[in-house]
């Protein structure tokens, strides 16, 4: 059979696609995070600030028409109380410069007593200008007092750094997580497919049973066809079962006419050729019907394969019946056979598929040794279950052929002149390993063949 | 090593166009070797010099030309006339962390300011090397049977106790015309009313003023002063005839003047000046320090009441023009009485 060919895999394909999505997460988590911190960074400097700049607004004081700023020690000590800033003020009452830093710039866009922000290059550094006003009221009317402060960035810099490196970590664990969890998810997701692939390979050759167990409605359709196919596989083999039965039965009615006639005229005729060729004829005709018999047999045992049933089958009574059964013939050759070993054996299994086989390997054995011969079949306990030894003290197997005589049809070089199909081996093995044992095919150290059918205890 | 003192008391330098009028000028070290390390300081070169010496001593091919005038001169060459200096070495806390938040100063890092306490760098531009305390300098001869007073309730006390004693021969700082002073007692302020008190008294008692330290403790020396207020305390100990003097760190609080360094942004070779700063922090702090100052002025015997001037923006405050106005107004109508 050839190996389907792999294209792509789920499990990557859903782990990649995964994986993907939560690194733009984590770099979507990364910016969010960090323009978030910087925002708040921001704002806090900027409350500072405006903290700074209101303080200075509320020490003006005017004194006969003369304005005087206490400006307070706190006012600029207070924006360098975390990290070292250079720290810059002005104040103006409206355009006319009355302390400070006459350049510095001011925040626009002033309306009422909110405080406004901006940020501006001051001196040659970068700084942020927070500007705060109010209405007062001199000699001349009523104008504004303008304070602004300015900070230069170095603490929100650091502070940014550090919120920057957070945020990397945060993203950088983030993905981290994500992948846990595609690994797991990407597992968990291809696990029904590994079980029905588990479940379908676990089955006997033989076993076209319809997968039962429930899948997910995706892998229905899949199930449903597969089991359809089994369905069918299933039906054609049993057709083809069928087919071979009733051909074998066809085939095996008509023969048994014909040899009968055949004999009846061998039993009249004086003409020693005709006699002769007529016991040929006899032969071959047997020859036909026992192919045809075992054919029949083989139907019927791939058939009791599919639904072996469970009986409770005694391996003593079992073989002294197959030993009785098969006493005329053996007789009738001068073969002594029988059955030793006291001890009983029980094993589940199917009666009528267990005498089939033992049938068939004593058959062998009075077919493939001489008259004299002796046939034993021995039963034997081990620790891990029974043992059928059938012996004889015939020629045994034919050397460099033991690997494939139990192949349909395959017959040995000592089969030539004796009726046989080929198919009595075969039998044999199937039924063995549909019971859960193995079959060996071995020659005495003496001579003779020995076959021995192991049987697990159930 | 040879050196050489050369003494210009009052002149205009040649070569500095603009006029900033130093006081005193002194070349030290290999002269014509090429590397030349310009330091402007407020320091007298006696008490700098053995700074210099140990530089050079490490430093042998390296010429240092030391140049001293006032802070407000010092403001006035860095800030307003922009001459090239390699090295800014002031006592006025106030003035260099101007010159350093307007950006008159290069930023420098190195493992020794990275060792620095918190209170002796400020961002990364202003390096302390000394912490010399406002002291109250006493004449011990002069003082008799007197109590020597502990903190400044007590001096208060006793000049209210013994006026007739003591009018006319309180000293302490011209605030208008001593940047040093009016740092102290704008950081006095800060820390107690108790200064607003005390100048009251110190006017009623007909105090008198001066422009600098020295001065103060040599009118103690010749008995003209009982007491002298607010008085480097360094430069009463390093004097050789210190034992004449009690020397008095008030334990209610300590106001603590640190001198500062500062690499100017126009600095001709900061390299020079980033070795020199190294040399600078190192023997100035940690364990094994030898400190400019006196080894007996021992800081740690007031510890709990030590109030270093915090360098920063915070210092800005009393530079304000409307601020100081309203300060030395108030101060002069305490001090000014008649
Ligand atoms: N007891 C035996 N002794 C020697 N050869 C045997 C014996 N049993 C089977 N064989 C060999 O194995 C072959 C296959 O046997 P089987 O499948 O029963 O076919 P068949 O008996 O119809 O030839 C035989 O043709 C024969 O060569
Ligand atoms: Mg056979």
């Amino acid at each position: 059979m050839s190996k389907p060919t792999a294209h792509g895999s789920i499990r990557r394909r859903l782990l990649l696609s995964l994986l993907a999505s939560a690194a733009v997460l984590a770099l979507v988590v990364y910016f969010v995070v960090q323009s978030v911190a910087r925002q708040v960074a921001q704002e806090s400097q900027d409350n500072v600030l405006a903290a700074s700049a209101l303080s200075i607004l509320d020490s003006a004081r005017f004194f006969d028409g003369e304005i005087s700023v206490d400006l307070p020690y706190s006012a600029l000590s207070m924006l360098d109380s975390i990290s070292d800033e250079r720290v810059f003020y002005a104040i103006r009452l409206e355009n006319e410069f009355l302390t400070g830093y006459v350049e510095l710039p001011e925040a626009n866009g002033l309306s009422g007593s909110v405080p406004a922000f901006r940020s501006a290059v001051f001196l040659g550094e970068e700084v942020r200008v927070a500007s705060v006003r109010r209405r007062v009221s001199t000699d001349i009317g009523q104008s504004f007092l303008q304070v602004s402060v300015a900070q230069t960035l170095s603490g929100q810099k650091q502070e940014l750094a550090s919120i920057s490196r957070r945020s990397m970590a945060i993203g950088a664990g983030f993905f981290l997580v994500s992948v846990l969890l595609a690994a797991l998810i990407a597992q968990s997701t291809i696990r029904p497919l590994d079980r029905l692939t588990a479940s379908v390979s676990r089955r006997g050759p033989k076993d076209l049973r319809p997968v039962a167990a429930p899948v997910p409605s995706e892998m229905v359709p899949l199930v449903a066809s597969l089991n359809s196919f089994m369905r069918r596989l299933q039906l054609s083999l049993m057709r083809s079962e069928d087919f071979i039965a009733e051909a074998a039965h066809r085939v095996r009615t008509p023969l048994a006419i014909v040899r009968t006639k055949a004999e009846i005229v061998q039993r009249n005729a004086d003409n020693p050729e005709t006699h002769a060729a007529l016991r040929e004829m006899i032969h071959a005709i047997d020859d036909s019907s026992r192919t045809a018999g075992q054919l029949l047999d083989h139907a019927m045992v791939t058939f009791r394969l599919d639904h072996l049933s469970q009986d409770k089958i005694s391996l003593r009574r079992l073989t002294r019946d197959a030993v009785d059964h098969l006493h005329p013939i053996s007789e009738l050759k001068d073969i002594e056979m029988e059955a030793v070993g006291t001890d009983d054996l029980i094993i589940q299994g199917d009666q009528i598929l267990m005498q089939n086989a033992l049938h068939n390997l004593l058959d062998n054995a009075l077919k493939y040794t001489p008259s004299g011969a002796r046939i034993v079949v021995t039963l034997l306990r081990h620790d891990d279950g029974a043992e059928i030894r059938i012996t004889d003290t015939g020629p045994g197997f034919p050397d460099g052929e033991m690997d494939h005589l139990t192949d349909r049809f395959a017959r040995g070089a000592n089969a030539e002149n004796v009726v046989g199909s080929g198919l009595g081996l075969t039998i044999v093995k199937e039924v063995v390993e549909a019971h859960g044992g193995q079959m060996h095919i071995t020659n005495n150290a003496g001579g003779g063949a020995c076959v021995s059918l192991h049987f697990p205890s159930s | 090593m040879r050196q050489f003192a050369l003494s210009f008391v009052l002149i205009f330098a040649a070569g500095w166009a603009a006029a900033f009028e130093i006081e005193n000028r002194a070349q030290f070290g290999a002269s014509g070797s090429g590397q030349v390390l310009r330091i402007i300081s407020t320091a007298d070169i006696g008490f700098f010099e053995p700074m210099i010496i140990s530089f050079l001593a490490e430093n042998p091919d390296t010429e240092i030309d030391y140049v001293v005038a006032s802070s407000t001169e010092m403001m006035r060459a860095i800030h307003d006339e922009g001459h090239a200096f390699d090295l800014a070495i002031s006592s006025a806390m106030d003035l260099q962390t101007k010159l350093a938040n307007d950006g008159k100063a290069q930023r420098y890092t190195s493992a020794a300011t990275q060792s620095l306490p918190d209170w002796a760098i400020w961002n990364d531009m202003l390096f302390a090397f000394t912490q010399e305390p406002a002291a109250i300098v006493v004449s011990k001869h002069a003082f008799g049977d007197l109590p020597l007073p502990r903190d400044r309730h007590e001096l208060i006390n006793l000049l209210r106790q013994h006026p007739d004693r003591f009018r006319g021969r309180v000293g302490t700082y011209d605030v208008r015309q001593s940047g040093l002073g009016y740092l102290f007692a704008t950081q006095d302020t800060r820390a107690s009313e108790t200064y607003w008190r005390l100048t009251e008294v110190f006017g009623a008692l007909e105090a008198k003023l001066y422009c600098c330290s020295s001065d103060m403790i040599e009118a103690v020396k010749t008995g003209e002063l009982l007491i002298a207020y607010n008085v480097l305390g360094s430069y009463a100990m390093n004097r050789e005839d210190r034992s004449d003097f009690a020397i008095i760190l008030p334990s209610d609080f300590t106001t603590v003047m640190l001198r500062t360094a500062m690499i100017p942004y126009n600095a001709p070779s900061p390299v020079l000046s980033g070795a020199f700063v190294d040399h600078l922090l190192r023997r100035s702090h940690g364990p094994e320090a030898q400190p400019l100052s006196h080894p007996d002025l021992d800081l740690s015997r007031v510890e709990a009441a030590l109030n270093r001037i915090r360098i920063g923006p915070g210092l800005l405050v009393f530079l304000d023009q409307l601020k100081k106005r309203a300060f030395l107004s108030e101060w002069e109508s305490a001090i000014l009485q008649n």
